[in-house]
């Protein structure tokens, strides 16, 4: 018996009966594509979250001062804080001997306010920092040059506006370099326009005005000795758990207090983008999961259509048998027949769920992930010869006189 | 056209006994048969249902294994033999020819008749000439494309000859081969295996039917698992009856 004869032999009994193969086919193809489906979902989630959190900037750890948290007006009164960020924290965790793991530290005074040029107007939030906040934020321009930091020495009031204030304020085409907007009573020139950068969670990064901290504190927040947030960027993303030490570290020392004390709120991206990795990978696991079941199931169906066939072809095998088949020619034209099956419902399943993963779903665009489609596939195989040993290995050691006799 | 003899019988037979247990209750299918089918001979085993010879046939066909006694197929032990072992006997020593004619459905004609080339391990191209040249002997080359389904009872019986005899192997056996075909047919099918008799082939038929052991050489009745009758009726190396012009009267000639 040669090998190519008994697939030849398989594929003849597996199209015998073609609806009841094209359903044993549609089990293990819905398992497949489901698994592929399902962990291309989980994987684009998780991608997903990760990009936003990655939208934040690149390996920052924001020191928020308490109560402060979200964007809310600076002048609110702070005051009755024992503690606050203030120049003397930035210059102290500046200093590469102190925070060898900093690669930059960007004091941030944030408000709330009414952008205006002309008739148009605009609520946007105002930014008011160091040069650096643009790299540790990943903001690039789209037209104009950055804000330098001769003009945050000389409190110049100077502006980068976001792509959203862009759209607010002018028509289309119009050259905003160079104009004059009214910030809340101040007028600041537009010195630059920053590219599109996107939503990160709820915030739109697009809708914002970048200006010099001097600037913004002279003109709106009233503060010169305070700031709403102090944006750290570390060397490298390996840096960022010592960057995230050293900070803690160095306004603990400043404060005369513990790390476990710290007035301030010291959230690390390294962190949220772990938690954030776990979060998904659980559930990953959770859809791989239920898909692997289905999967199963199809596997029982291959087990089921088998275990019928052996039944139906009793006489078929004892006629074999009687012309000299021996039990290994049964056994592998059995398994074959059962492997064929999963190999095609596998196959088609592997393109379904390639077709699949194309469409959004719930909101989610799945990303393929590389190993599903090898390990679908691997695991739709191995099910067919583990559900099809059972039933190949009844129809091999059936006896012929007794296959001969059965009706 | 006499057969080859090098003195080795087909089938020895030295008190075979069989007995199967149904239920609680022992049946003895065989008592003790002993039996020798020379090479080129044409056996008729006859007997009433129940008188074993169905246990017979297929020990002989070596689906089953006496329960004592010896028995020699082409010189060989059957019993000192292994599953695989007996599934290349019957594939090489023995053909089958069933009373249900026994084809595999929705499988041509030829494809059929390939099977145990195919479980020889024959390569396709020579597999299909001589499948080809089997159905050709027994005239129904014309069919081989054909499924069983769209066959008569007649060609399908003849197809099942020609997959008997496709391995050339030294005992075609066959069991009630007419007992699910008219009159007409069970002739032509009887004259079919005359030939291949003529043509030096061992034949075994299993049959109830006298008219139809009136084809055979060498009659054996059995009754209940013993041989009570073992009579020849042409010499072993003569033409086997009837395959001459059929006399007009043939019918029960020599059977009473």
């Amino acid at each position: 018996m040669r090998p190519l004869d008994t697939i030849v032999i398989a594929w003849r009994g597996a199209t015998a009966n073609k609806l009841r193969s094209a359903l044993t086919i549609l089990g293990v193809l819905i398992g497949v594509s489901a698994v592929i489906i399902l962990l291309a979902v989980g994987n684009g989630s998780s991608l997903a979250v990760q990009a936003r959190i990655r939208n934040l900037g690149t390996n920052t750890i924001t020191v928020l001062s308490r109560g402060r948290f979200g964007r809310g007006p600076a002048t609110t009164g702070t005051q009755s804080q024992s503690a606050s960020l203030t120049l003397q924290s930035v210059q102290a965790l500046s200093d590469p001997n102190q925070a060898p793991d900093v690669a930059s530290v960007s004091p941030v005074v944030s408000t709330s306010q009414t952008v205006a040029i002309g008739a148009a107007s605009t609520e946007t939030s105002v930014v008011g920092t160091t040069p650096a906040y643009l790299t540790a934020e990943d903001y690039a321009l789209a037209a104009g040059s950055p804000i330098t930091t001769q003009d945050v020495t000389n409190r110049r009031r100077v502006a980068l506006i976001g792509q959203t204030v862009l759209s607010n304020l002018f028509a289309s085409g119009q050259n905003p370099l160079g104009q004059t907007i009214l910030i809340g009573s101040a007028s600041f020139q537009i010195v630059g326009v920053l590219a599109q950068k996107g939503a990160s969670g709820i915030t739109n990064q697009d809708d914002v005005v970048i200006a010099p901290y001097t600037a913004v504190q002279d003109e709106l927040t009233g503060e010169s000795s305070t700031f709403s947030q102090l944006l750290v960027q570390a060397k490298s993303t390996a840096a960022l758990d010592n960057a995230a030490a050293e900070v803690e570290d160095i306004l603990a020392a400043e404060n005369h207090t513990t790390v476990a004390n710290l007035p301030f709120a010291i959230i690390n991206q390294g962190t949220l983008i772990s938690t954030a990795q776990s979060t998904s990978s659980t559930f990953t696991t959770l859809l791989g999961a239920v898909a692997a079941i289905s999967l199963l199931v199809g596997g029982i169906g291959v087990m089921n259509i088998m275990l019928v066939t052996v039944t139906e072809r009793t006489r078929e095998i004892g006629i074999r048998k009687a012309v000299g088949a021996p039990k290994p020619a049964i056994l592998a034209q059995f398994l074959f027949e059962a492997v064929l099956l999963s190999l095609i419902g596998g196959g088609a399943g592997v393109l379904v769920g390639y077709i699949g993963t194309h469409f959004k779903i719930q909101g989610v665009t799945p990303v393929i992930a590389g190993y599903s489609i090898p390990l679908a596939f691997g695991i739709a195989i191995a099910v067919g010869v583990f559900f099809g040993l059972y039933p190949a290995n009844r129809a091999a050691s059936l006896r012929p006189i007794d296959a001969l006799r059965y009706e | 056209m006499a057969a080859p003899r090098d003195g080795r019988p087909v089938i020895a037979l030295r008190r075979v006994v069989k007995t199967y247990a149904v239920g609680t209750v022992e049946v003895h299918a065989l008592r003790g048969v002993s039996l020798t089918v020379e090479r080129g001979d044409f056996v008729a085993i006859m007997g009433a249902s129940g008188s074993g010879k169905s246990t017979l046939m297929n020990i002989i066909g070596c689906l089953d294994v006496p329960t004592r006694g010896q028995f020699f197929l082409d010189g060989i032990d059957v019993r000192t033999l292994d599953e695989a072992q007996l599934s290349r006997i019957r594939n090489r020593k023995i053909g089958f020819v069933f009373q249900s004619f026994n084809l595999i459905p929705r499988t041509t004609a030829l494809a059929n008749v390939e099977l145990p080339l195919l479980y020889a391990g024959v390569g396709a191209r020579e597999r299909r000439a001589r499948a080809e040249a089997a159905l050709t002997v027994v005239g129904i080359a014309d069919r081989s494309s054909h499924f069983p389904n769209e066959l008569s009872g007649g060609q399908q019986q003849r197809v099942a000859v020609a997959r008997a005899i496709v391995m050339n192997p030294a005992l075609v056996l066959a069991d009630e081969p007419t007992g699910n075909l008219d009159t007409v047919t069970s002739h032509e099918i009887m004259g079919a295996f005359g030939r291949l008799n003529a043509g030096g082939r061992t034949i075994v038929l299993i049959t109830h039917e006298e008219e139809i052991a009136a084809f055979a050489k060498r009659v054996v009745r059995l009754r209940d698992g013993l041989v009570v009758e073992d009579r020849r009726r042409v010499p072993l190396d003569a033409l086997p009856p009837q395959l001459e012009p059929r006399p007009a009267v043939a019918v029960g000639d020599g059977a009473s």
